[in-house]
């Protein structure tokens, strides 16, 4: 059991964890944020997306002890104050939601493509997007949504 | 006294489409609150499968505070279609309500409560439609007569809007304010309350946002697995790797030594028959957090005795169940002499169509939270159903429902998964055995490996053509194990709800038709995945007809137009077996007109350019099937990626669900359903060998990703002014036969077999 301070949407959370345990039960189960989710396990579905120094992860296969001392991670919870961030408006503007569940990783993984890539096409939309899956198929409110986001940035 | 609303174990499709007619008498009542606020409850008098009354006690769907806020109540699940809004939005809409200060909160499962519950079949909105407006008019009414009270005015001349009553001269007056005269009236017998026009509507009819839109964009909104309660431990179980399996013995010790795990629990599970509400055999691992108990899990050492199903082999009995569609089987639809029509063809069109095992996949895996007590059992899930998940606790535990709480998360996805309570049963008996709060955890691979799965099927269609090439005869043979057997492995053959789904069901004229099912055998549990039969009835009907068209030199929609006759009302009396289901629903009542048919048929040929298409050689594949009372026709349009992969650029859907209540709604279902269907004809299967479910997670129970899905699908909806039906299961069938006459006209190869690749 190891000693790890990690800073969480701009606070400092200490906690005492297995090395091996992934990124995504500690800040679920320890840190008692609960917007992540859990999907899969193996990184292939993206719902447990959030953001390491800006760059999405899958926190279900990044292990706590690969989180460097000066990083910072940012969850759903942290991208915005008050849910404003362009992309969560947009989100909520096209109502992208069905049933939700995937939609906090959803909306992290085009937050950090708009951060890189402003004005992104189709095609890399598609190609930022792939590792997210959405079962409700929501897919192409998502697309609709990155580009209102994009244009109003 | 109430009758009880007597609860049936057995869910399959025919008691699963229950039809719940709301009585005027004792429609509504009204109570204080506490808070000193109102309250408004709608009581149904339903009727029961059989016909027998089910008189279910008020309850609370509107309250009203004197702070001015409207609250209402949702008693259906959400698992994303919507309904958590498009419910209260109508009581809202009659009231007069500001829809922007609504409070919507879930209602917890019951039965003597809430009457059904059960979010399942596509029937919410057809079955509350009508009581949520008169729910909404009834408190209108008794605001409108408060206020004119008041004022000493005419009620008349009164109505509301906005969360106020305003009377012509131009005075207001808060909702909220009236509270104290409205406690003192009575209600509005039903005869004066009267309906708003739906022209007059100002949500029902139009895009209204989804009352969760912003939690879930801001991460806020509760699903299963976010609920927290002190001292909880989360359990991660070892289940039986095939169905009947049971523990022969067990270790512990290496799972104890790890840090975090606290306990190790045997679940003693259903042996064959597995039921639908029963907890399977396993161990469970009890540990501080999520990640313990998953590696707890890991060290388990587990002796099993595998049962009758370890030699089962899913392709094996595929190969048999195509075999058995070459000799006859049992009729369950007859009409004219098929097989006269057969030895008087001119020619004969024969083909097999096979489609595999369905995961649901819901991207919230199974999850459930009990907090049990010697005299009470609080529960927290993502369920679909849950009076059914209160009864089966109860029945678990051996407690009366009484001392069973279920409180209802949002779903992180359904698709029929979440109607059953197994999940929840099997935190129910950890928290008792451990005598501590529990949240059962499914990983992925929990949830591909012992889901309810969408049957395998096998079908062999045989259409006769005379000699002038009318289609003169229609055989159409199914085979798949039944849902009914996942209870009762005696049921061999489909049941009369499950052919009706798509089956016998079968709308055109054709003056010959038999329609017949041959034996097979659950070895899994079987259960019903988004639009259940009608999946795979359709894949083979509509393949089948556009075949069949290009025989006769046809156009697949004229063909379709022409076989549906005059404009009328049909049913298959004398003609079906068993008992024809219509969803539940008297077709006095929902009749089974081929002029609605019709008109979505055509309509979607104009809105798609269907013949401009054809003629400048693009390749476009048209498809059309009512289900749940809903008429749906589909054209998907396909093309080839520059490295050979399958796109589809345009899908355009018409639907008729009568009256829309949603609008925005209705699109997204049909958007989804149109992605929820890609999935099913290119992606998805699973399969078995030596009884184990080969797949393990996303990676090979493959779902679409984006640069999958269709591109752009325009949802086209008739504006009718008929009874409204329900829109979450309709958009799945009639896509995947249009993608496959798509991808025919653009390969020159049918395609009999899913999921296909190109």
């Amino acid at each position: 059991m190891g000693k790890y301070s990690l800073k969480i949407n701009n606070k400092i959370h200490e906690v005492s964890a297995e090395a091996e345990m992934p990124l995504l039960w500690v800040i679920r189960d320890l840190v008692g944020l609960k917007g992540t989710k859990f999907g899969c396990g193996q990184g292939l579905c993206g719902a447990c997306t959030v953001l390491l120094d800006g760059s999405p992860i899958r926190s279900c296969s990044f292990r706590i002890s690969e989180v460097g001392n000066s990083s910072t991670i940012t969850t759903i919870e942290g991208l915005s104050e008050n849910g404003d961030h362009p992309v969560q408006k947009a989100w909520v503007q096209h109502v992208v939601p069905q049933c939700g569940y995937c939609q906090s990783g959803q909306i992290l993984s085009a937050a950090a493509l708009l951060n890189t890539n402003p004005k992104p096409s189709n095609e890399e939309i598609e190609a930022a997007m792939d590792g997210n899956i959405c079962r409700c198929g929501t897919y192409n409110r998502i697309k609709e949504a990155i580009h209102t986001a994009s244009n109003s940035l | 006294m109430f009758a009880k609303f007597l609860f049936s174990k057995k869910q399959d499709p025919d008691n699963r489409s229950k039809v719940y007619i709301p009585s005027r008498r004792e429609f509504l009542k009204i109570g204080s609150l506490a808070t000193g606020g109102f309250l408004l409850g709608v009581n149904f008098q339903c009727s029961g499968p059989k016909g027998e009354p089910i008189t279910f006690a008020p309850n609370a769907y509107l309250i009203l505070d004197s702070h001015n806020q409207v609250t209402l109540i949702a008693h259906r699940s959400e698992m994303g279609t919507g309904i958590r809004t498009s419910l209260p939005m109508i009581i809202a809409d009659e009231l007069g309500a500001d829809w922007n200060k609504v409070k919507i909160i879930q209602a917890e499962g019951d039965n003597e409560k809430y009457g059904d519950q059960n979010t399942d079949g596509s029937y919410s909105v057809r079955m509350f439609f009508e009581p949520m407006r008169q729910a909404g008019a009834t408190a209108r009414l008794m605001l409108i007569r408060a206020a004119a009270q008041q004022w000493e005015v005419d009620p008349s001349e009164c109505h509301t809007q906005n969360g106020q009553v305003i009377h012509k001269g131009g005075k207001t007056v808060d909702f909220g304010d009236l509270i104290e005269v409205l406690k003192q009236l009575k209600i509005p017998k039903p005869e004066e309350v009267s309906l708003k026009e739906l022209k007059d509507y100002k949500l029902v009819g139009k895009d209204v946002p989804i009352y969760d839109a912003k939690d879930i964009a801001a991460g806020a909104a509760v699903f299963g697995a976010d609920v927290d309660i002190p001292g909880m431990k989360i359990a991660v179980i070892q289940r039986s790797p095939v169905i009947g399996a049971k523990v022969v013995s067990f270790s512990d010790e290496k799972a104890l030594a790890l840090p975090g795990v606290s306990q190790v629990i045997k679940i003693d599970g259903q042996g064959i028959p597995t039921g639908l509400d029963k907890a399977l055999e396993g161990i469970a691992v009890l540990a501080d957090n999520t990640w313990a108990a998953i590696q707890g899990r890991k060290a388990l050492e587990i002796e099993w005795d595998l049962g009758p199903n370890q030699t089962y082999n899913s392709a094996k009995q595929l190969e048999e169940m195509v075999k058995s569609t070459l000799s006859n089987g049992q009729i369950r639809r007859e009409k004219g002499d098929f097989v006269k029509a057969q030895r008087e063809a001119s020619t004969v069109l024969e083909r097999s169509f096979v489609a595999p095992y369905y995961a649901h996949a819901t991207m919230e895996p199974p999850v459930a939270i009990a907090n049990w007590k010697p005299d009470f059992c609080e529960i927290w899930a993502p369920t679909q159903h849950p009076q059914w998940a209160r009864t089966a606790v109860a029945t678990a535990l051996g407690m009366p429902e009484e001392q069973v709480r279920v409180n209802v998360t949002l779903l992180g996805g359904g698709f029929g998964r979440k109607s059953k309570p197994d999940y929840v049963v099997e935190a129910a008996l950890l928290s008792k055995a451990a005598q501590t709060p529990v949240r059962v955890q499914w990983t992925r691979e929990d949830d591909i490996h012992h889901d309810f799965y969408h049957s395998l099927s096998a079908q062999r269609i045989k259409v006769t053509l005379d000699s002038e090439e009318n289609i003169s005869g229609w055989n159409h043979h199914t085979v798949f194990p039944a849902i009914g057997a996942t209870s009762n492995p005696d049921e061999l053959h489909p049941s009369d709800g499950e052919l009706g789904l798509g089956c016998i069901d079968f709308p055109f004229e054709v003056p010959n038709i038999r329609i017949e099912t041959h034996e097979s055998k659950a070895h899994t549990r079987i259960g019903w995945l988004r639009s259940v039969s009608n999946i795979h009835h359709s894949f083979a009907s509509n393949s089948m007809l556009d075949e069949v068209a290009e025989a006769r030199g046809m156009d697949p929609v004229d063909m379709l137009l022409n076989l549906l006759g005059e404009d009328r009302n049909i049913s298959f009396e004398g003609e079906i077996k068993g008992t024809f289901g219509n969803y539940g629903e008297p077709i006095e009542k929902f009749p089974w007109n081929t002029g609605r048919f019709k008109n979505v048929i055509q309509r979607v040929a104009q809105e798609a350019k269907w013949k401009e298409s054809l003629a400048q050689g693009k390749h476009v594949g048209f498809a059309a099937h009512k289900s749940f009372l809903t008429y749906v026709a589909c054209i998907v349009e396909v093309e080839k990626s520059e490295d050979g992969g399958l796109l589809l650029p345009n899908v355009h859907y018409v639907v008729d669900c009568g009256v829309p209540v949603n609008t925005d709604r209705i699109r997204s279902q049909f958007e989804g359903g149109a992605q929820f269907a890609t999935s099913l004809a290119t992606t998805s299967g699973i399969s078995f060998e030596n009884g184990q479910v080969q797949q393990n997670n996303f990676d090979g129970y493959q779902v679409i990703r984006m640069s999958q899905s269709p591109q752009n699908i325009h949802v086209h909806i008739v504006d009718s002014t008929e009874k409204p039906t329900g829109v979450g299961e309709p958009p799945v069938p009639p896509f995947i036969p249009a993608l496959c006459n798509a991808v025919y006209k653009m390969t020159g190869k049918r395609i009999y077999e899913l999921p296909f690749k190109i």
